[in-house]
């Protein structure tokens, strides 16, 4: 039996909570699917470590070096341990936007070498016509965007695994799409405009099964619910830090060991290196192949006082709140006539963020009487515009939660709704 | 400050009853603008006739903001000379900048003078000059008037 969680409690540890908006309304931020809120307890640490330990790790023969180095290092043990990987298997970045781009990047500079003579690039990173990446019609522009550039730079063809009205994968034709010609899966665990949980594991099975790489975004999942990532039999995992309660500026990427060990690196320079001669350098072993320059130490020292806390509740109680919520959301926005959720209609396989259209209003029409009610939410394409032309709709208006909201949040936002609805007369 | 500052009346019977919302028969310039964080579009057309009068037809598709803005826009300067609707336009751009601190001038900006509210709402600017933004693109593409290029961005 897992702790419900005590939400009272909980919004006392996050200080922006406490605060009004527009004509001293509560705040009511039902926008953690854009960026959570942090907790005293992440603010913290960060500018404790700033307060008492700050110097440039990895370098340094003094005391300080030390101790900022044993907080950057013990922080990656930790954020590892939170998806049960190793720390040497994780890879600091400066969002999930970055992380996804360092493996792209990979992809696109592994075939310039290997078209160049260099024959050290392990084939599976030699992209080229003839071959295929895959993704899905529900990726965040940061899990496709990077994918069309390799497609441009190398020939190399783009699918996507399209969805269905309910806004599920269409798995039917599955073993077209996937084939021997596929060299990448890549696909989101749950939609940021969705909500949907996607069968990742299965998906990575089936990548697996073709011989080709298999990754997943990971940041709507790692938040909200407990992630093993050698469950998802994925070669690569990436999230960030942000959405989790840590701070902005840091994104993780874990990779199975193999595979990070065979990967090309992106950024190049400093602290990345093993050996630099005029006309050429060795590159060190992952993570620090992947970690060029001086990295993100407060920011990750941050991320680690969220595992600590998200810990502290347990995932399990993160994630049987957030379901409770989601229902509740769904039934609530179905009883308002004229609204109408784009995504899964129930709350099976399904996360937090819930979307929406209301007859006769646009998104943005809605979030700014929303925002009238203290109300935080997101309206637009959410960065994923081809998911809205799936749904034909231009843009939706987001309510996504998190452990420090409740039903009565949402109450406030469906009043805000119908409010809407009222004042423009639909 | 409150919506209904920011959603005035005439904003609103320009949001449902849109004037000028029709595409230009013979148009000389046309401009596609898209408001990327939102998925606001809207494209507009001109043209000039033989005294020098602007005409302007759009189609569009957006919030009640930046669809009223078109409206608004479109009613203004159809039928005006090149260099009046040019310092219309310039009146709207700069009262959207103004974060409130100006006071419109009705006589220069008609109904556009409701959009005053909106200047209040920095991420709803954007969506009030879409369409100013798309004419003088237009313009610019038909060659007609308009020496301030890009001022509007
Ligand atoms: C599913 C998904 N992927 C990727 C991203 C990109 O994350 P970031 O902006 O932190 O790089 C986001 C966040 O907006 C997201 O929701």
């Amino acid at each position: 039996m897992t702790k419900p969680l005590d939400v009272a409690r909980i919004r006392r540890d996050f200080p922006i909570l406490q605060r009004t908006v527009r004509d001293d309304r509560p705040l009511v931020y039902l926008d953690s699917a854009a960026t959570s809120q942090k907790p005293f307890q992440v603010i913290d640490a960060e500018s404790d470590y700033y307060r008492s330990c700050n110097a440039a790790v990895h370098r340094g023969a003094h005391q300080l070096a030390e101790e900022a180095t044993d907080a950057y290092e013990g922080a990656r043990a930790k954020i590892a341990g939170f998806v049960h990987g190793r720390p040497e298997d994780l890879v600091f970045t400066k969002n999930a936007t970055e992380s996804l781009n360092l493996v792209a990047y990979a992809f696109s500079n592994g075939a310039a070498k290997a078209q160049h003579g260099d024959d050290a690039i392990d084939p599976r990173f030699v992209i080229g016509p003839g071959d295929s990446i895959v993704v899905t019609q529900m990726e965040h522009h940061a899990n496709l965007v990077p994918w069309q550039e390799v497609c441009a730079k190398t020939g190399a063809t783009l699918r996507w695994i399209g969805v269905d009205d309910d806004g599920r994968l269409d798995l039917r034709d599955l073993s077209t799409i996937i084939d021997e010609s596929t060299k990448v899966v890549s696909v989101v665990h749950q939609s940021n405009l969705l909500g949907t949980i996607n069968p990742v594991s299965e998906l990575m099975a089936h990548a697996r099964a073709v011989g080709a790489l298999g990754i997943v975004d990971a940041c709507q999942s790692i938040p909200h619910m407990p992630v093993d990532v050698n469950e998802l039999g994925a070669d690569l995992v990436a999230w960030s830090g942000h959405k989790m309660l840590g701070p902005t500026g840091i994104g993780m990427l874990w990779g199975r060991p193999e595979v990070l060990e065979a990967m090309p690196p992106f950024i190049t320079g400093g602290s990345m290196i093993e050996t630099v001669f005029m006309d050429h350098s060795t590159y060190a072993a992952p993570p620090k192949r992947f970690e060029a320059g001086t990295p993100m130490v407060a920011q990750a020292v941050g991320v680690a006082a969220a595992v600590d806390y998200l810990d502290a509740l347990g995932m399990d109680a993160v994630e049987a709140h957030e379901h409770v919520l989601t229902g509740y959301a769904l039934e609530q926005l179905r009883n308002v006539p004229g609204v109408r959720i784009i995504g899964p209609q129930d709350d099976h396989a399904r996360g937090s963020a819930v979307s929406f259209v209301v007859d006769g209003l646009h998104p943005h029409d809605v979030g700014q009487f929303l925002d009238d009610h203290g109300v935080a939410v997101r309206v637009g394409h959410h960065c994923a515009w081809p998911t809205c032309r799936r749904f034909d709709v231009p843009a939706t208006t987001r309510l996504s939660t998190y452990i420090y909201n409740d039903t009565s949040d949402i109450d406030v936002a469906v009043d805000g709704i119908r409010a809407a609805q009222k004042f423009f007369g639909v | 400050m409150n919506v209904e500052s920011l959603y005035q009346e005439i904003i609103l019977d320009h949001y449902k009853n849109p004037r000028g919302k029709h595409p230009l028969a013979e148009a000389e310039g046309e401009s596609y603008q898209v408001n990327p964080t939102c998925g606001d579009e809207v494209t507009v057309q001109v043209a000039r006739d033989r005294d020098g009068h602007l005409h302007v037809g759009y189609e569009g598709q957006g919030c009640s903001i930046s669809q009223a803005s078109a409206s608004v826009m479109a009613e203004m300067v159809e039928g005006m000379d090149v260099s009046t609707a040019d310092a219309v336009r310039h009146a709207f751009v700069e009262l959207m900048h103004s974060k409130g601190a100006v006071e419109p001038d009705e006589e220069v900006l008609g109904d556009g003078v409701a959009f005053v509210g909106v200047a209040k709402y920095p991420a709803r600017i954007k969506c009030a000059l879409l369409p100013w933004m798309a004419l003088q693109d237009a313009q610019v593409k038909a060659g007609i008037g308009t020496e301030d290029q890009g001022e509007a961005r």
